[in-house]
């Protein structure tokens, strides 16, 4: 007579029947040394659900008003026993499960597992994965600091682009007329009810599908997949398959495991995210940064042309999608092992150098001016001791007009406009006069001095330029292009002709 | 299950269902709209936005003639539990008097034009400066370079009582400026 706890588990399966399901063979590949393929989507969920529980935790303490939230997340930080930690680990947790995802995604991609008959469990996965990204991107409204504040005024500012209906999203976003408490709720029940609720929902039909389907076999070069006879050739290797519950389940748990050590120790290690200022929209020169899963978008928009803006803001990720939930529909059939597919694994390597490249750049950021420069940051030493009062006017006057936001010299300020030190081995004084006159052609990056700068601040500004070369290297000498003139200091105004654009 | 029925019952069958999705159509759609109504109202109130709303930045001769200057203001939008959200500034230049009218203003919005990130202003160089994606206006707050679309939104203003009022200061987009009249503002 087995013991009574047994006797109890005994009872409850005989009417759930789960060990009829986790006995159920999976194909003999997917239990072998290939099977650690298959972690990722167990760990995405082992995330999910430590999400679940340190929100669960957070909810408890967070107050979702756009007066308190700050100081609830300071308490959280500092007072609240552990609330560091629980802050610190729903961060991880989350960007781990964003990452955790999208390897998931990839391993599916380049393993064809998203063929016949599994063509609906990837397109579910598409939704999983967007709510994903959606939970990142309402959390960090959440985290109500100047980012948050100043990142949901991107958001609206982005969404009021689309035609027609645009302040009417607005409006919906926001929930008000103002970036307030209205709108702080509404990320709230997005977070919290709206988008975990739709994701659990999803999670069911996407593991009801691979219960319904069956676990993929491993790829195998030179085997394709056809519909007609899949699942006939598919109930044959279930014949010789390994109990779901064996080998298969042992690796989702060690992995699973290395997860959340992995993650507890970025909490404990790195601490929590922010928050950073607070939410006050009269603190100037906030300069708001989306959380890494957005930084390829914010890179991207920054660099973007202005005139293809709006297209990019609105229907590239309308695209994107669209390619994704179309991928088991351009091809469900054929080949899977990614040895035969190089089409689809140079896209997996473009697509990560592309992701790649832009979040470094969102990253680095060179784009965003350094708003304090002009007034805080030094002129080096050795480009201005043997200087020329007349040179340290120009030096004064470049400090003074903001030149140094955008452009760094020798690697000191900004760095949306180029490097000055050297221009004056590279640019004419006449040059130099015309550039700073006239900005860039056609209002591009650099705007038109002109006006802002009375004629005997140029003349100082411009002899200070000049002078902005190794004195081994001598000043620039005038492009001589057929046809065209050497112009003047006071033929300035005529000239469209920026020799140096940034 | 009611072709397996005999033809006398299957008569009776027949008339019940019909009556009964007929009743489940009515009763569904009666308790759509009892729900539905309500919660359209709820989910879609304060739809209009009202804006008619002014907020006093300050005294008229407090504004020196020809330059610009940060003003606050509480939002006269906001709850009271928005907390510092609730903050709004103004960009206030006080023109030179032109014809009939004696007092003259140009207010601008900090709301830069291309994503929407607070503009600083320089007044050493006469340019707001936004922090984001470096896009530069002139002192007008017409666009100097960078991104932006277009120049600053203005507030429409008035005086009243000596005072310098702006009206309905919400989050300027695209396409809601803060003009009534968009022919006023230089695109």
């Amino acid at each position: 007579m087995a013991s009574w706890p047994k006797r109890a588990l005994e009872w409850i399966d005989s009417r759930l029947g789960f060990s009829a399901v986790l006995e159920h063979p999976i194909p003999k590949s997917a239990s072998g040394p290939m099977g650690w393929w298959y972690v990722f989507g167990s760990a995405s969920m082992t995330l999910l659900f430590l999400q679940i529980l340190s929100g669960i935790g957070l909810v408890m303490v967070y107050v979702p008003t756009a007066r308190d939230a700050y100081d609830s997340l300071l308490y959280l930080n500092y007072e609240q026993p552990m609330g560091w930690f629980i802050r610190a680990l729903h961060f991880w947790s989350g960007s781990g499960m964003v990452v955790m995802v999208l390897i998931h995604m990839t391993q599916v991609f380049l393993h064809g597992s998203f063929k016949f008959p599994r063509e609906l469990t990837w397109v579910l996965g598409v939704f999983l994965f967007l709510f994903t990204l959606g939970l990142a991107f309402s959390g960090q409204v959440l985290r109500w600091d100047t980012d948050a504040y100043w990142g949901v005024g991107v958001g609206a500012a982005m969404a009021g682009r689309v035609p027609v209906i645009g302040p009417i999203i607005v409006q919906l976003l926001l929930g008000g007329e103002i970036i307030g408490s209205s709108t702080l709720a509404r990320f709230f029940a997005l977070h919290v009810f709206v988008l975990p609720g739709l994701l659990l929902m999803t999670l069911a039909l996407h593991l009801w599908l691979v219960l319904k389907q069956g676990i993929s076999e491993a790829p195998e070069p030179g085997k394709e997949v056809d519909p007609a006879t899949y699942h006939a050739e598919y109930e044959e290797k279930l014949k010789d398959g390994e109990p779901f519950l064996g080998d298969a389940t042992w690796k989702d748990a060690i992995f699973s495991s290395l997860v959340v050590i992995v993650v507890v120790s970025l909490a404990a290690v790195v601490g929590p995210m922010g928050p950073s200022d607070p939410p006050d929209p009269t603190l100037s020169g906030a300069n708001p940064r989306p959380d890494w899963p957005f930084l390829w978008l914010f890179a991207l928009l920054s660099l973007s042309p202005p005139e293809y803006e709006t297209f990019i803001i609105l229907v590239f990720p309308l695209v994107l999608v669209a390619s994704l939930l179309s991928v088991p529909f351009i091809s469900n059939r054929g080949e899977r092992a990614p040895s035969k597919r190089p089409a689809a694994v140079l896209l997996v390597v473009v697509l990560y150098s592309l992701f790649g490249v832009l979040t470094y750049l969102g990253h680095t950021a060179d784009w965003s001016p350094i708003m304090d420069a002009w007034g805080s940051d030094p002129m080096p030493v050795a480009m201005v001791e043997r200087s020329s009062p007349i040179e340290l006017q120009g030096m004064l006057v470049f400090q003074n007009k903001n030149c140094r936001n955008c452009h760094a010299i020798d690697g000191i300020g900004g760095r949306r406009g180029p490097d000055l030190n050297g221009v004056g081995a590279r640019l004419t004084i006449e040059q130099l006069i015309d550039q700073v006159s006239n900005g860039t052609p056609g209002g591009g990056n650099m705007p038109a001095y002109g006006k802002q700068i009375n004629p005997a601040e140029m003349e100082v500004l411009s002899t200070f330029l000049a002078s902005l070369r190794t004195k081994d290297v001598g000043p620039a000498k005038p492009h001589l292009t057929p046809g065209k003139m050497i112009l003047t200091p006071t033929e300035k105004e005529s000239s469209k002709d920026g020799s140096e654009t940034n | 299950m009611s072709q397996h029925a005999l033809p006398p019952c299957q008569e009776k069958a027949k008339s019940r269902r019909s009556f009964l999705e007929l009743a489940a159509q009515g009763m569904g759609a009666v308790a759509t709209v009892v729900l539905g109504w309500p919660l359209v109202q709820y989910f879609a109130g304060n739809w209009k936005r009202n804006d008619d709303v002014w907020v006093a930045l300050g005294k008229v001769q407090d504004f020196p003639e020809n330059e610009t200057r940060r003003v606050g203001f509480l939002n006269p939008y906001r709850h009271p539990w928005d907390g510092d959200a609730a903050k709004g500034e103004a960009f206030v230049r006080k023109l030179p008097q032109s014809g009939a009218e004696k007092d003259n203003f140009l207010v601008l919005s900090v709301n830069c034009t291309h994503l929407g990130c607070g503009v600083s202003w320089f007044p050493e160089s006469g340019l707001f400066l936004c922090p984001c994606h470096g896009g530069v206006y002139y002192e007008n707050g017409e666009r100097a370079s960078g991104p932006p679309p277009r120049g600053l939104y203005h507030y429409d203003w008035r005086i009243v009582e000596g005072l310098l009022e702006i009206r309905s200061p919400h989050l300027p987009t695209l396409q809601d400026t803060l003009t009534n009249n968009p022919k006023t503002e230089e695109e």
